[in-house]
């Protein structure tokens, strides 16, 4: 994992010091909220529906055991013994009052970690691929590119003042387990003739006005690409609308000028950037990369494992993935127990990943935007103790991928701008589909809910999705189908009128049982919807 | 009625203007009439309160409970963790 150097450690504990001035000259009455609110938020302080929310980063979804530690810590501490892991691979806390915050920032530091970047219009926390460096199918491990951008992207001075935020996806296999193109720019590392480059999506997005990105570059050599991902901001920097909050991300840019004009743009930007020297030196990339070498993998291990007990082989064939090396397996913890709050961790629970990941996983985690946990680096053997330690404590749901691995934004139970709520309506579908022999046999099913349009619940690209909205103050859940995050990234479809709570879970379950009906062998939901179309779903989720 | 709530400075509680200070229990809220301006303009001014705003409000046995949704979920705290709200008894959905 990447280490602080002196000047990363610097420029955060500064931050931390600035901010614990600034808090004081606002509790002391000396700055005003109108102050004060653009100071707050660009340390990740919000204040939401019940109370102040503090959203910390973690770079590209990595942290360490004393990391997660030092969150549960955190949550006990300060908070009410809980965090929320988000879709974008952070964690939020609901009940943090402003006087902790201080404190609450330098105990972050302490392990490296903080909340700056994670509101406002500047260069977001860089998402990733939850199983870079464990994965077979990578060309290269993507966190070294991340952890680059990150360090390009952190207090970047031109990029602070975006038209509108800006989130970027680094991935190294041609299977999409981050929602590339769904980022304002996503990168896919490639090898073409043993030269390792990225294509390059800009413009997606999901909100109001959901876009996948189009192509903007099929190859970028390595070493040209943090000047071109430089030009692509700068392009947008100069033209992205800043009269219109709704108007103002790189998609309606990218949308309006057409592909292949801010492709030309970029191209004429990037010609000038490169000659500014951004790239970093061959030794600088060096020194990143070797923080995140393979870590001591024992060699010639057994790949055997004992399936006895019934439901340890079930989370085994669910919730465990191939790991690129022999012996070794990517562990999925879910925290999306049936009736429980999807990305919700209490701090026992948090505190036990990190004892796992210290005893069994190197010393890594990572968050997905699934909002579940992985353990990168497992040995087989040490799986079964694994199961029982997570089982012992409710995190051994083995439904990863499954219906009721749903995620939900936080909705109306605690963000302002809700128009309804997510979270009770995915309990009541886990609780429909409780039974686990019911899920396995429906298969993969990715389905996401969103308490307004802003979609940070991504239902724009579950295979089913639900939006809640505002009905003359009553909720109301619109179902789209067909949506994707994944390498086959499309939109889900609105499939007609709305439903209100009890009706949304109904609907959901005869969109579900029709394809059980009419799918072929081997189809997911996903397959059979694209096969057969909507209106065979309308009709049987309509009457 | 109209009815004005905040959330505390320091700790960011949720409070509700009870007519001589604030409230976390939305039930204490008085009716403000036509003076949400002036409650909100003094109070954030003295550092009381943060965020106020005003909302509209109907008479319920334990007090005036806001109309809206988003206003009665913040008088009750998350309708998905009743261990954590204050007054997990408050109605949310309008029948
Ligand atoms: C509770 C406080 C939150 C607030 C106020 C908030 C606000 C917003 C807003 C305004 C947008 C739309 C931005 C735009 O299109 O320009 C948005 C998008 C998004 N948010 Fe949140 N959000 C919150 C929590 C979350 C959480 C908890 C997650 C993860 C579960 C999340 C993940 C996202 C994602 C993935 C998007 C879509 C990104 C895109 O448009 O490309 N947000 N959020
Ligand atoms: S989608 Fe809407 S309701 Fe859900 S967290 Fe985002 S802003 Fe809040």
């Amino acid at each position: 994992m990447y280490q602080y150097d002196q000047y990363d450690q610097a420029i955060v504990d500064a931050r931390v010091e600035e901010f614990r001035d600034q808090v004081k000259r606002r509790l002391a009455g000396e700055i005003t909220e109108d102050q004060f609110k653009p100071l707050r938020l660009m340390n990740g302080l919000y204040l939401q529906l019940h109370a102040y929310m503090l959203r910390v980063a973690i770079p590209y979804g990595t942290l360490s055991g004393k990391q997660m530690r030092m969150l549960g810590h955190i949550a006990r501490k300060y908070d009410r013994d809980y965090g929320h892991f988000t879709t974008r691979q952070n964690l939020q806390y609901n009940w943090i009052k402003l006087e902790d915050t201080p404190d609450i920032l330098a105990d972050l530091a302490s392990v490296e970690m903080h909340a700056i970047q994670t509101s406002g219009n500047c260069i977001r926390n860089i998402s990733s691929d939850q199983y870079a460096g464990a994965a077979a199918d990578e060309v290269a491990d993507p966190r070294p590119w991340a952890e680059l951008l990150r360090q390009w992207s952190t207090f970047h001075p031109e990029f602070s003042y975006l038209p509108r935020k800006f989130k970027i996806a680094v991935i190294a296999s041609e299977e999409d387990r981050a929602a590339m193109r769904l980022h304002d720019i996503g990168i896919e590392l490639v090898r073409r003739d043993g030269v390792l480059g990225a294509r390059v999506f800009v413009g997606g997005g999901m909100g109001r006005t959901p876009m996948i990105a189009p192509e903007i570059a099929e190859f970028v050599k390595a070493d040209d690409l943090l000047s071109y991902v430089e030009a692509c901001l700068r392009v947008y920097n100069r033209y992205g609308r800043r009269d219109n909050a709704y108007k103002a991300r790189i998609k309606i840019l990218i949308h309006e000028l057409g592909a292949d004009e801010y492709r030309r743009q970029v191209a004429d930007e990037f010609a000038h950037v490169k000659t500014l020297g951004i790239d970093p030196p061959l030794a600088e990339l060096e020194r990143i990369t070797a923080y995140f070498a393979p870590p001591a993998y024992e060699q010639g291990i057994s790949d055997d494992i004992d399936r006895s007990d019934p439901d340890f082989a079930l989370w085994l064939d669910q919730n465990v993935k191939a790991h690129k090396q022999p012996g070794y397996a990517i562990v999925n913890i879910s925290l999306k127990p049936i009736g429980g709050i999807p990305g919700d961790a209490t701090s026992d629970q948090i505190d036990l990943m990190a004892e796992l990941a210290e005893k069994y996983g190197f010393d890594e985690l990572r968050v997905t935007h699934a909002q579940n946990i992985v353990l990168p680096h497992v040995a087989k053997r040490d799986l079964y103790a694994i199961w029982q330690a997570l089982d012992a404590a409710g995190l051994a749901n083995a439904n990863l991928d499954l219906v009721s691995d749903i995620i939900a934004c936080p909705g109306l139970d605690y963000c302002s701008l809700a128009n309804a709520r997510s979270i009770p309506v995915a309990q009541k579908i886990a609780e429909r589909f409780a039974d686990l022999d019911r899920q396995r046999d429906i298969g993969e099913l990715k389905l996401k809910i969103s308490g307004c349009i802003n979609a940070c619940g991504h239902h724009h690209a579950g295979h089913i999705g639900i939006l809640g909205v505002d009905k003359k103050g009553i909720e109301n859940y619109q179902l789209t189908l067909g949506g994707s995050g994944a390498e086959d990234t499309s939109i889900g479809k609105i499939i007609g009128p709305g439903f209100d709570e009890d009706g949304i879970v109904d609907a959901v379950e005869r969109a579900i049982e029709k394809y059980r009906e009419v799918r072929t062998p081997g189809e997911r939901f996903l397959d059979t919807y694209r096969r057969v179309g909507a209106d065979v779903f309308k009709g049987a989720i309509y009457g | 009625m109209k009815i004005v709530t905040g959330n505390d400075l320091k700790t960011g509680d949720v409070i509700w203007w009870t007519g001589k200070g604030w409230s976390r229990h939305y039930g204490e809220a008085v009716d403000v009439v036509d003076a949400a301006d002036t409650v909100i303009a003094s109070e954030s001014a003295a550092q009381r309160v943060n965020a106020a705003y005003a909302v509209d409000a109907e008479a319920s046995p334990n007090g005036p409970l806001p109309l809206h949704i988003k206003d009665r979920v913040r008088a009750a705290g998350p309708t998905v963790r009743a261990d954590l709200g204050i007054n997990p008894a408050v109605p949310i959905v309008k029948g």
